[in-house]
């Protein structure tokens, strides 16, 4: 399959960059947001109208009311939620989500689903516990209740995990923490007893919860998936949202990168355009180049786990992920450090927008793994 | 089975039948490379054999038209070639400067006579070519070349000196830039062909850091070129010579054919790996790697339905050279006191450390990265007064 969009990924594009550059601008989206001290971190009305447009079911498959399309045709919409920074559920619902609830009863999906492809629901990922993304590690527990599980341990950087309608939990079932086996997936309610959230406003404006489980008491129906053979699946939504999350940072570059060289194209220094300076033509060009080559990481990425279909995550994509993951997380930290220092003053304002491409950046970049992690997984899937 | 797929399969069990299994390696030096030409001398009759069933079939240059030699495969059907050689590990049966370079320019701007005779010797591997286009005071600034050819009606007398002629002390014909018009810089150079043996041709070998000579001085003493030997239009060589040097540049980026950048990680560790910073330097070079096959892929797919940016082998060339030096840095790192070596059998006579050095060439030759970086402010990124 060639490495570009197909002329129907190229009119989806067209759609989605018309609706975010109107909806999902800066101004209109991040900014308001944020000066308004919104406690949610997105706003519902914009999520209804990605629901209008079949966004928020594009990975849902046709039989259960969705577009059934892949993860090239969310990467297209993920990179100009990138591009135009907007605060949205996108990522955690309709990727991570959603490929958890692919593999759940036809009850948990009705559930959950219809709240999803009408915009009423969004869907939050609990998969880290601490400071640093290890989902090697699960130690989270869930012991048998009745017919049922009790939840008991915490879980961290939930992305808009308090305003979720429900969190897709990554729990140990047996075995020790660093067990492959043993883990399985809940999807929880989010007024089941004893859940506790601590939300805290990121650096971005975005709004993590430290979640607490306390004896949380789910139903047998609230698995997704086999009892303890919950990894395979786990890898699933790591995968999906890594590629996902790699899509919308190579996004974050490219805005980053167009309002910095729109930048060289009209601030003057000596007498002349900075841009006419060899010194910053040749860090663009170089930036330039560093962001081309991460797109096309995250398109073969995309491809890769589109073929992959609903087979367990092979090591080759797996892989490919990772180089995804990690490359446009270098290219765009790097989009948006160049950025700021070819601003020059400007751009440690709130009032440039360069500075919150920069916040964005480092938020995403640590999401579902740094590139530190992901060139590790790299040089282990590689065999060293 | 759709076409393709009986395409490919037609390949893979003809390559089965055909490719010998001495040509299923890498090769492992410059002597294992097959160049063709008058004086070619193969290293073993496996060379030979592989050559001459590839010509037979038009498979040295699968993509050229079937009239000038080639396979008249389409776009699709040179990928699957591509392939189906990868999955054996093949090596190319005949690799030369006139199937990556002057090919593609005969195929745009070549008369239909200059097609069938200069592009069937290429196809066969019968003349070896080399190019003449850099000068002693015109590297980067090419334009500003000097060697002159004075019209003398039927024919031109061409008078002074090219640098860096790769292989021109082993090349029986060169395509060559020369300046036909004094008065106009851009529109006063003219593409020219010929014989290496025409009287007043000489070369001079240049030894470089990794002692090998690759290269040549090469010196014009009013040598006799007849005007049929003219490519494209008279004082228009440089639209030739800039068309070509995007050829060159997607070979040199390794899009085209050059050293590929596999992930290099696993084949070091395989000899032991002990420094953990060593490692980690390892993993990043193996993402950009990794990344940068999948920048190749795309490239070479989009320029496949003229979706590339025309510019855009300049960001692949750049890329691409760049990243073999950080690799053979990294290599020699893992190589160690043994990688220093400079003519030991352990090393097959300093391969590492003169493979190393050459790769230091990459990044200059051809463009060097920094008027790579030029030509990607000004041409695809619009710049101001780039």
């Amino acid at each position: 399959m060639p490495l570009y969009h197909t002329e129907d990924q190229a009119m989806l594009a067209e759609t989605v960059t018309g609706f975010l550059g109107d909806e999902g601008g800066i101004k209109k989206q991040l900014r308001a947001l944020r000066d308004a001290n919104d406690g949610a971190g997105y706003g519902a009305d914009l999520w209804k109208e990605f629901a209008n447009l079949g966004l928020t079911g594009i990975l849902v498959g046709e039989a259960d009311g969705g577009l059934g399309l892949g993860h090239v045709e969310a990467g297209i919409v993920l990179k100009e939620i990138g591009r135009n920074l907007t605060p949205s559920p996108f990522l955690a619902t309709s990727v991570g989500g959603v490929t958890a609830l692919a593999a759940a009863s036809a009850d948990l999906k009705g559930r959950y689903l219809p709240g999803v492809l009408s915009g009423e629901a969004v869907l939050a990922l609990a998969i880290d516990e601490g400071a640093k993304h290890r989902p090697e590690r699960i130690a989270l527990r869930a012991e048998k209740a009745g017919n049922g599980f009790r939840l008991s341990g915490r879980k961290d950087f939930v992305i808009h995990g308090a305003t979720a309608d429900a969190l897709i939990v990554a729990a140990r079932t047996s075995g020790a923490d660093g067990d492959a086996d043993g883990v399985t997936l809940f999807a929880v309610p989010r007024d089941a007893a004893g859940l506790g959230h601590n939300a805290v406003r990121l650096v971005d404006s975005s709004i993590a919860s430290h979640v607490t489980f306390d004896g949380v008491e789910v139903d047998g129906g609230s698995v997704i998936g086999e009892v303890d053979g919950g990894r395979a699946l786990l890898d699933k939504v790591l995968a999906a949202t890594r590629v996902g999350a790699a899509a919308e940072l190579t996004g974050v570059a490219s805005g980053a990168f167009d309002v910095t060289t729109a930048y060289l194209r009209t601030r003057k220094q000596f007498g002349q355009l900075i841009g006419e300076f060899q010194a910053l033509q040749h860090r663009a060009a170089h930036l330039y180049s560093e962001v081309e080559i991460a797109t096309a990481a995250a398109i073969k990425a995309q491809q890769l786990l589109d073929a992959n279909g609903a087979d367990p995550v092979s090591d080759r994509t797996a892989l490919m992920v990772s180089v995804a993951k990690a490359k446009a997380g270098r290219a765009c930290n790097l989009a948006v450090r160049e950025g700021v220092q070819m601003h020059g003053g400007v751009g440690m304002t709130d009032e440039y927008d360069i500075g919150l491409y920069m916040k964005r950046d480092r938020a995403l970049a640590e999401f579902m793994g740094d590139p530190f992690y992901h060139a590790e997984r790299v040089a282990q899937l590689s065999g060293y | 089975m759709s076409d393709l797929d009986a395409f490919r399969a037609e390949i893979r069990a003809w390559l089965e039948e055909n490719c010998p299994a001495e040509m299923r390696q890498p090769a492992a030096d410059e002597d294992d490379v097959c160049w063709g030409g008058r004086n070619v001398v193969f290293k073993n009759p496996a060379q030979k054999l592989w050559l001459d069933r590839c010509v037979a079939k038009g498979y040295t240059v699968p993509d050229w038209p079937q009239a000038y030699g080639g396979a008249g495969m389409t776009p699709a059907q040179a990928k699957i070639w591509r392939e189906e050689m990868a999955r054996i590990g093949a090596r190319p049966p005949l690799s030369s400067f006139g199937i990556w370079m002057l090919g593609p320019a005969l195929l745009k701007f070549g008369t239909e006579e200059q097609k069938v005779h200069y592009l069937g010797q290429i196809a066969r591997g019968e003349i070896r070519w080399c190019q003449g286009y850099s000068e002693p005071g015109s590297g980067s600034d090419l334009v500003s070349l000097q060697t002159f050819g004075e019209d003398k009606g039927d024919h031109w007398v061409v008078n002074g000196q090219k640098i860096w002629t790769s292989y021109a002390d082993k090349a029986d014909w060169i395509f060559c830039l020369v300046r036909t018009d004094k008065t106009n810089k851009y529109q006063g150079i003219s593409f020219l062909l010929f014989d290496m043996t025409t009287p007043g041709v000489t070369t001079r070998p240049i030894k470089l850091i990794s002692g090998a000579s690759p290269f040549c001085e090469t010196f014009f003493d009013n040598v006799v070129v007849p005007k049929a030997q003219l490519v494209g239009q008279l004082n228009r060589g440089w639209d030739v010579a800039k068309y070509l040097l995007g050829h060159e540049r997607e070979m040199i980026s390794g899009a085209g054919g050059g050293d590929r950048l596999n992930a290099i990680g696993a084949i070091v560790a395989r000899r032991g790996l002990e420094d953990p910073i060593l490692r980690a330097e390892l993993a990043l070079f193996d993402v950009d790697a990794l990344a940068y096959t999948a920048m190749g892929e795309k490239f070479m797919d989009e320029v496949k339905v003229g979706k590339a940016h025309p510019a855009q082998p300049n960001m692949m060339k750049y890329c691409g050279t760049e990243l073999n030096k950080r690799r053979h840095e990294l290599l020699m790192a893992a190589g160690g006191s043994t990688a220093l070596e400079w003519d030991s059998e352990e090393t097959r006579g300093g391969a590492p450390a003169r493979n190393w050095l050459r790769t230091k060439a990459n990044s200059i030759e051809g463009g060097t990265s920094e008027v790579m970086l030029n030509v990607i402010s000004k041409r695809i990124l619009d710049l101001p007064g780039a």
